[in-house]
């Protein structure tokens, strides 16, 4: 222990000190007292490990601007999706059909805007309101899957597990049933920019913009934070934790956007924005940046969001509460089913959200869309720290776990690594990681 | 005090609650009251039907027939919620602590205090968490941690602040000093002495003969689901009640040689 802290009285304002409380020293001190998660610290030390660690192996590849805006926007529907497997799984239930139900809500996402919109209601192609259209009826469409399930699961006491794996087979076959089978494309040229690709982004100034945007918001966050802990007399976290905070978040988010920016538009591709813009073409090339693409600022969106749905509304208070003791949330009159209820809802939602995002990027949608997908949603969940047992997870770590699980594929994707091998990899990763964190966990609280 | 509250409206009244689980009688036609100011104690053997009666009142747990009136208007309790908004506050033998989530979360839950924008306000509620537990339990320092993380008389104290910071009418307290230590325990029966100053009625479920005599005022004694008797505590001996809990005869129906036995 640094100062003694049990003399200062709680009415007085609580000098900065004080929040280096509990064991420790130096360097483990410091990180305590900026109230950093070390699981989250941790995560992010492992996946620097395994970018250098591909890097290296790769041959210089891994990190490279073009790899890792790759990399984002790779990561975008499967980290969408995490974010509502957190809630899920906090309360104790399992979503198997996260797969299946992108499927089926792609396909008819796609069939809305190929073939019924167009021909049946006369829009005829590239309407304006179709891609709008086409996005609120899948959504609609989710929640409906996700209600229905959740209803199941609440009120008929059905476990997840169950109704899920039951779902993992009934969306499938609808998915398939939906068109026979057939591939279904072209999609909406606006809806297409739903998946990024060389026109679905926002360009190097926008991304800026975005970046300094989140910056100020950060240092926002962090002031307000201070102002209401003072106005309590709480105790804060030391001047220099919050500046050395600031600090560091903003170099993060904008290091982020640099290197992004640092993808420019291919050659060809540049040649014709020239043409358009009849600007003659430089001998030494246009470096037009790409910028971010749209899925990853709607998967920094959903993140956001469903941080706020998690942490500051009485939902994800009571999903946690649920999570911990499902009988003390009852007898706190807490309606826990219409909450479990909700879970799935949005589940549904976020999993309409992700469809969109894999049927625009792919320009088409097939029946056997997300095979899979649902073990990388959990997966992405669990490594982010989210526990089976349920009442404790953030989606902030489920989103790097996401990070984690996409950049072990395409890293190994680079490197021609066999699919086989790659499962293999994934799979003793993902218990490699859940064993540390528990032993970890273990010693944290004996 | 409980001498003219044959005069008052009772706070509690419930006459013939019945409940079943498949064919067993856990509670079996039993009628009680509670007056302001008054603790009533519920005691009985394992088994006895105590809990599940108090969890009629509660709003845990549905009653097949029966009636209760809260100040003499008759109510319809099916959920917690019902019995919170009527005033009864339940202290939960087991606690019924969210085990994830800090103090002010549980003290809070289901009630939670919200700023203008709807958003949880965290700051106000460990604000109010920390003025209650002022009073309560002065040494309590941990607002930010688990619950889980706690010993057993810091989650009691959680528990105790959210049962009495708002306004109960009526407490129900289902063995408060189970888990604490002596010294707990008087905090508790101090607590309930004050509690009872400001007019709130008690029903207390407690295994502890002497707790009952120390704290109660009128002793309602249950077996096999049943009702043996309600009875005033200056009126009857300790062996008495042993009697009726034991072998379910009222102070009157009792034998010299029934007692003797008791010790046996």
């Amino acid at each position: 222990m640094a100062e003694a802290t049990d003399t200062i009285p709680e009415e007085e304002i609580p000098e900065e000190e004080t929040a280096q409380q509990g064991r420790g020293s130096g360097f483990a001190a410091m990180l305590r007292a900026t109230e950093i998660d070390t699981r989250f610290l941790g995560m992010m030390a492992a996946l620097i490990v395994i970018w250098i660690g591909f890097h290296i192996m790769s041959g210089g590849t891994f990190l490279t601007a073009r790899n890792l805006w790759n990399l984002s926007v790779q990561t975008s529907a499967v980290a969408i999706m995490a974010t509502g497997m957190v809630l899920i799984i906090v309360s104790r239930n399992i979503d198997l059909s996260v797969g299946a139900v992108l499927a089926a809500v792609g396909m008819a996402m796609a069939l809305l805007q190929a073939e019924i919109l167009p021909n049946k209601f006369g829009l005829g192609y590239d309407h304006w309101a179709t891609w709008i259209i086409a996005l609120v009826l899948g959504i609609i469409l989710g929640a409906a899957i996700g209600g229905l399930q959740g209803v199941i699961i609440a009120y008929v006491g059905v476990p997840s597990f169950i109704v899920t794996l039951g779902g993992y087979l009934v969306w499938r076959g609808v998915a398939w049933w939906e068109a026979s089978g057939r591939t279904i494309a072209p999609m909406d040229k606006t809806f297409q920019l739903l998946g990024g690709g060389s026109r679905g982004r926002i360009g190097g100034t926008a991304s800026w913009i975005v970046g300094i945007i989140a910056c100020v918001a950060f240092l926002v966050v962090l002031v307000t934070g201070r102002r209401r802990r003072l106005k309590y007399g709480f105790r804060l976290r030391p001047r220099w934790a919050e500046i050395a905070l600031g600090i560091f978040g903003c170099f993060a988010v904008l290091g982020t956007v640099y290197v992004l920016n640092r993808y420019y538009l291919a050659e060809n591709l540049a040649k014709q924005y020239a043409e358009d813009r009849g600007i003659v073409y430089p001998p030494g090339g246009l470096h037009i940046s790409l910028g971010l693409a749209n899925p990853v600022l709607i998967a920094i969106g959903v993140a956001l969001a469903m941080t706020f749905i998690a942490t500051r509304l009485r939902f994800g208070r009571y999903v946690f509460a649920i999570g911990g003791n499902p009988e003390a949330a009852e007898l706190a009159g807490i309606n826990t089913r219409w909450t479990i209820v909700k879970t799935f809802i949005l589940m549904g939602i976020l999993v309409a959200i992700a469809a969109a995002v894999q049927v625009a990027r792919l320009n088409a949608a097939v029946s056997g869309l997300g095979q899979g997908t649902e073990l990388y949603v959990i997966a992405a969940a669990v490594i982010g720290g989210t526990s089976l047992l349920g009442g404790s997870g953030t989606i902030s770590g489920a989103i790097l776990g996401a990070l984690v699980m996409q950049s072990l594929a395409s890293g190994m994707v680079l490197m021609g690594v066999d699919a086989p091998i790659q499962d293999i990899v994934v799979g003793a990763v993902l218990v490699l990681a859940v064993s540390i964190d528990s032993i970890y966990q273990r010693r944290a609280t004996t | 005090m409980t001498a003219e509250t044959t005069q008052q409206v009772p706070l509690v009244e419930m006459r013939d609650i019945r409940v079943a689980f498949g064919g067993v009688h856990a509670v079996d036609g039993v009628s009680v009251d509670l007056y302001p100011g008054e603790v009533v104690a519920l005691v009985g053997g394992n088994g006895a039907g105590k809990t599940t009666l108090i969890k009629t009142l509660s709003g845990a747990h549905r009653a097949d027939s029966g009636e209760i009136r809260v100040n003499g208007k008759k109510v319809t309790i099916t959920t917690p919620r019902d019995a919170k908004a009527l005033g009864i506050e339940t202290l939960y033998q087991t606690l019924a602590l969210a085990d994830n989530v800090d103090a002010p979360s549980n003290m809070f839950l289901g009630r939670e205090l919200m700023n203008r924008w709807g958003m949880l306000d965290d700051t106000a509620m460990e604000d109010a968490t920390r003025k209650v537990m002022g009073r309560l339990n002065p040494k309590f320092e941990n607002f930010k941690s688990p619950v889980n993380s706690l010993s057993g008389g810091q989650r009691q104290s959680v528990a105790i602040a959210r049962a009495v910071h708002f306004n109960a009418r009526i407490l129900i307290m289902d063995e408060p000093s189970a888990a604490l230590g002596p010294a707990e325990t008087a905090e508790v029966a101090k607590l309930i002495m004050q509690l009872k100053e400001e007019g709130i009625g008690i029903f207390l479920i407690s295994h502890d003969i002497h707790d009952v005599f120390d704290q109660a005022d009128r002793i309602a004694v249950m077996l096999q689901g049943k009702l043996v008797g309600i009875v005033r505590k200056d009126e009857v001996t300790m062996d008495e009640v042993l009697a009726m809990i034991i072998i379910g005869k009222l102070p009157g129906e009792v034998t010299e040689s029934e007692l003797e036995d008791l010790h046996g």
